[in-house]
């Protein structure tokens, strides 16, 4: 045979398990446009569906006449708010506690929200349909300002009158949704008083949004004859959305069928329950017909789930040597008409928390007051673990501004107060327990890799140039050193509506030795199903090209809870792992038996048991999977399969070190990315190749929202960012070139040290571009200028320091 | 987005499309690569009932070199002007300018006749043909004129074009041996608009300059040509930014417009200068 010969080294690259930069499987068929997204499902007599959709930030509704539109060939229905209040759905639930209008209910709250759902024979008669819906509106006082919402008269949620208390404490004003608070606030107060240096700063994270390519979708198709509701859809979480469509319209959940299939990106902007979801299923039991909504870009930009706007007001106090003694923080959150963050329950701030970062920061306190605004709801994790990306923003904000108060180099600042690598696992002033981390060897490698020196003494040489007229060009390097929190998380303390958010892998292998195994999650383009095989693959010794996976079908699928802030690779993946272990246990008794020795005189040697001290005595896991499906051992059941539902002890923490070169044209406000260089440090690394493409992906996310992309409103709560042209999603063109690299520190308490990467360059990188437009004019002055930092932004900056002469 | 329906028409001659603009009036409209028109449509701010497809149509094809001029037909892409190598030696600022365009994939429909005939401030190619001084045939129900473009745009969508004429063929003169040229344009990205651009052609003795995006109609500046003719560089400047008229929008509030525009403008300049030849 021919396995005999080869060398385990050979015997192991032929598994191409972990740490192979295996080709994604997937794009066989995405790059063949062979997929099959929502859009993609077909059926006969499929209706399409569509929304009539507010054009005011704040009205009463007075009146919805759905005459003409019901006269347009073929239109069948029009629902409104009326429609659905009999059946209790006119309103939702939302992940954070809150509930949100289904469909205007008397009123609307958001430029953009659903009013009435045209259901027809395509699309184009149900788009027709609502040009037809005759809606009047009696305009109210619009408030797109939270600070100003804390302190108006105006009313935006009726429906709360009287209600002192929401879903997370006490409510201290009408337009107040919840105050969290975090650390030690006399304690750090009292640090503030005493330090040397204390630096203040207003850092603002603006209104953006995931945008991902394929807009959010769903087609509901209940079968009358078997009373089974087979929902497909863009779900990041379609077990918890089987849960949820079972609890707000009371179809038993053994009748619920969810299916994610295939899915063009999700950032969070696909985690929550929307309105076209509830409308679809109802037009469907109504109908007795398939129902299809799919947005549109302008639907998807104006009602779906945004992400950030928090307004972070910072303290952080110092000994003149440059030691951290102190970090305070208060956040208005700008959350819209409706509390639909997607945060675990007893998070309703996600893990703002995180916002000590990499530091040893004794003393600290966060306070977060969610508001309501004239707003769409959302507020996700967009490609970052529920307000990571806030909390690294203003931190790594935060640490320029106390190193120009010092008059300090960045870099430095950040050396002498990174937690040390003995200090793990360490606990910070806010409640976490990092696992792992050497932040002070990628700092190094970091510096040293984009030769920080030179770049440092390039800078200064240029500055002089630009003052003696030399140049219009100033150069600016960005620092960011970040420490993520993924993997949510454990069940004690993260659950999401009640659900623990373990997660799950089913494996079973086939009697010629390949496998299938389903997850609790599902792919938006991470690579699941070449990543996961690989860890099956590492564990049990057969091929990863051997293994499908398989997720997003609720009826075959193990429970879980669905992918977001990296958390697939944290607990899927171990759960994976840990499944796979059973199976090699069981294979370990049937090797022994077959071998006739004792269990424990065999050993694994890569996709074998060996006979200890005999290397010619072996069964391979090919040999084994066979003898499973016959009486292998009397008394042992048959087959070859295992479960297992992974509750992780901790969070992990992945953490990176990310440099920036920029370009700034003073007089343009134009900008050149130079040089991007991207450490990360994942953990164990189970496709260099997936990482790498995470990473350019999540960097240019990054890229975007730090240099031009936002969600932005006028005074009236007028959008006026709802389509691509002024909604920056970079092309090629505009992307920068990336260097990446690493260091691997392992989780010690996942069963294989992974950390998970996907969100980290997404959190990374913004407040790096950030910082490198920042650093450039660093010698004029500046200390805090918010993003975008777009071309009149920069330009302002410019001028206001007088640089235009 | 989906637009309200529509009859589709596609005449193959330019007579048989000028009489379906007169049947249907304002019911219709004419469209060449579809770019400005499908997405109003879709938006459903342009309703109309019949659109009229130009592409067809032979009138409207071509360039065509004469002594010393080209005329190019109004269906001709960016991409055959891009493409074109005869065309990219005796008036390389056209390719320079359209090379500023989108990206690849909308010049392979996007129009020059589409471009200058719809009025948008936004069009990079009305300006350019300013600079350029070209003019532009119309052919309505009483046969065809002339229209130079520097007579041609009233205000943002409105032209000296009647809604019964179609725009057939546009004439540009050969700029002499020699000529300095230069298309500058700053834009958020790739397939956007211009915050400000700026159109540059200096020879011997003569100039002409006009700006982008930066009024509700192409802003070409007689004054500011004549000054760079005579060498006057900041009076140039100075005269095209008096005929400015920038609005604030995503790209930034006027005071930031008109500064960019200074900087675009003085750039195009030296970058022309620097091409003059002989």
């Amino acid at each position: 045979m021919k396995d005999e010969v080869q060398s385990p080294e050979e015997r192991s690259a032929g598994l191409k398990g972990m740490g192979c930069s295996r080709k994604r499987v997937e794009d066989v068929r995405f790059t063949q446009g062979k997929g099959n997204y929502v859009d993609d499902i077909k059926s006969d007599g499929m209706l399409f569906g569509d929304f009539v959709r507010s054009p005011y930030a704040h009205a009463k509704v007075v009146s919805i006449n759905t005459a003409e539109a019901l006269k347009v060939p073929g239109v069948l229905a029009v629902l409104t708010a009326k429609d659905l209040e009999p059946l209790g759905l006119h309103w939702m639930p939302t992940l954070a506690g809150d509930k949100q209008m289904v469909l205007a209910d008397g009123k609307v709250l958001f430029q953009g929200q659903e009013v009435a759902f045209v259901v027809a024979t395509d699309r184009y008669a149900a788009a027709d349909g609502v040009e037809a819906v005759e809606v009047e509106y009696e305009e109210l006082p619009v408030l797109t300002d939270p600070f100003e919402a804390l302190k108006s008269d105006v009313v935006l949620r009726e429906d709360l009158a009287g209600q002192s208390e929401g879903a997370h404490g006490p409510r201290k004003h009408h337009n107040h949704i919840f105050t969290w608070e975090q650390g030690d606030k006399d304690a750090t107060e009292a640090v503030m008083a005493e330090a040397d240096v204390v630096a203040e700063e207003m850092v603002y994270y603006h209104r953006t949004h995931p945008c991902p390519l394929e807009t959010c979708g769903c087609v509901a198709s209940m079968d009358k004859v078997t009373g089974k509701l087979t929902l497909y859809g863009t779900f990041q979480a379609p077990h918890a959305i089987r849960t949820v469509v079972s609890l707000i319209s009371g179809i038993a959940e053994h009748n619920i069928r969810v299916i994610s299939p295939d899915i063009g990106g999700g950032f969070g902007n696909k985690v929550g329950a929307y309105s076209g979801y509830v409308c679809s299923v109802v037009a469907s039991i109504v109908t007795g017909k398939p129902v299809k909504w799919v947005e549109d870009r302008m639907d998807n930009l104006m009602s779906t789930a945004f992400a950030r706007d928090y307004w972070m007001q910072g303290k952080i106090s110092a000994t003149k040597e440059g030691k951290i003694t102190g970090l305070w923080c208060h956040t208005t959150a700008d959350h819209g008409g409706f509390d639909a963050c997607a945060d675990p329950t007893k998070f309703p701030a996600g893990f703002m928390n995180i916002c000590t970062g990499s530091y040893d920061i004794p003393s600290a306190y966060l306070a977060v007051d969610g508001v309501y605004t004239n707003k769409a709801p959302g507020g996700v994790a967009y490609r970052c673990s529920f307000r990571v990306t806030e909390a690294a923003y203003f931190i790594e904000r935060m640490i320029e501004v106390l190193a120009i108060k010092l008059n300090m180099d960045a870099a430095e600042l950040r050396r002498i107060n990174f937690i040390r690598k003995d200090q793990f696992p360490y606990q910070s002033a806010l409640g976490w327990e990092y696992d792992s981390g050497d932040y002070h060897t990628a700092w190094d490698k970091a510096l040293a890799a984009v030769g920080y020196d030179d770049l440092r003494r390039e800078q200064a040489q240029r500055l002089e140039d630009f003052k003696a007229g030399k140049t219009r060009k100033l150069m600016g390097i960005g620092l960011t050193h970040f420490t993520e929190i993924v993997g949510a998380g454990p069940v004690k303390n993260c659950d999401i509506l009640g659900l623990g958010m373990f997660d799950s892998c089913e494996i079973r292998i086939h009697p010629t030795g390949s496998a299938i195994a389903r997850l609790g999650t599902i792919s938006q383009g991470q690579g699941h199903a070449t990543t996961f095989a690989q860890i099956i693959a590492s564990e049990i010794g057969l091929p990863a090209d051997d293994i499908t996976l398989e997720e997003g079908d609720t009826d075959t699928a193990p429970y879980g809870l669905g992918t977001y802030g990296s958390r697939s690779t944290p607990v899927a993946g171990a759960a994976t792992a840990m499944a796979a272990r059973k199976i090699r246990a069981k294979a370990q008794m049937i090797a022994a038996y077959l071998l006739e020795v004792h269990d424990g005189d065999v050993e694994w040697d890569v996709d074998r048991f060996v006979v200890k001290g005999d290397e010619s005595r072996f069964k391979t896991m090919k040999e084994i999977a066979f003898a499973s499906y016959n009486q292998a051992i009397p008394g042992l059941e048959p087959g070859l399969e295992a479960v297992s539902y992974y509750d992780p002890p901790n969070m992990t923490y992945p953490f990176g070190a990310y440099i920036c070169v920029m370009e700034i044209d003073v007089d343009t406000g134009e900008h050149e990315v130079r040089q991007f260089y991207a450490l990360d440090d994942c953990g164990t690394r189970i496709n260099p190749m997936i990482i790498e493409g995470q990473v350019h992906g999540g960097a240019t996310e990054g890229y975007a929202i730090a240099m031009g992309q936002e969600i932005a409103y006028d005074d009236m709560g007028n959008h006026k960012t709802a389509t691509l042209m002024d909604f920056f999603l970079p092309t090629s063109w505009e992307t920068p070139t990336y260097q990446t690299d690493h260091t691997v520190t392992p989780s010690p308490h996942h069963p294989i040290g992974a950390k998970g990467v996907g969100e980290s360059p997404n959190v990374g990188s913004v407040p790096c571009f950030s910082n490198a437009v920042h650093d450039a004019f660093r010698p004029f002055g500046l200390t805090q200028s918010h993003m975008p930092h777009d071309h009149w932004r920069v330009w302002k900056i410019a001028r206001d320091m007088g640089l235009h002469g | 987005m989906i637009p309200a329906g529509f009859d589709y028409h596609r005449p193959a001659e330019l007579d048989a499309a000028i009489g379906l603009l007169q049947e249907h009036g304002d019911e219709a409209r004419v469209i060449a690569g579809g770019h400005s028109l499908v997405p109003m449509m879709k938006l459903r701010m342009a309703v109309l009932s019949h659109l009229v497809d130009l592409r067809d149509i032979p009138d409207l094809q071509g360039i065509e070199f004469g002594a010393d001029s080209i005329s190019l037909g109004a269906m001709v892409t960016q991409h055959e002007l891009i493409a074109h190598a005869g065309l990219a030696e005796a008036v390389p600022l056209l390719r320079e300018a359209a090379l500023q365009i989108a990206d690849p994939q909308v010049r392979y429909l996007g129009t020059l006749g589409g471009n200058v005939a719809n009025g948008d401030p936004g069009n990079d190619m009305p300006g350019l043909m300013q600079c350029l001084d070209a003019t532009y045939k119309v052919t309505g129900p009483d046969g065809s004129r002339q229209i130079r473009a520097r007579d041609f745009y009233e205000s943002a969508y409105f032209t000296a074009r009647s809604d019964d004429e179609i725009l057939t063929r546009i004439t540009v003169p050969i700029p002499a041996a020699g000529t300095g040229y230069a298309y500058e344009k700053q834009k958020r990205k790739i397939g956007d608009y211009a915050t400000a651009a700026a159109a540059v052609l200096v020879g011997e003795g003569s100039a002409s300059i006009a700006m982008t995006n930066l009024a509700d109609v192409p802003v070409w500046s007689a004054e500011a040509g004549a000054a760079l003719a005579a060498g006057d560089r900041e009076g140039a400047v100075s005269a095209a930014l008096a005929a400015i008229d920038p609005q604030e929008d995503m790209r930034g509030p006027v005071e930031f417009k008109r500064h960019v525009a200074g900087v675009v403008l003085r750039r195009a300049i030296a970058r022309a200068l620097s091409r003059v030849a002989g």
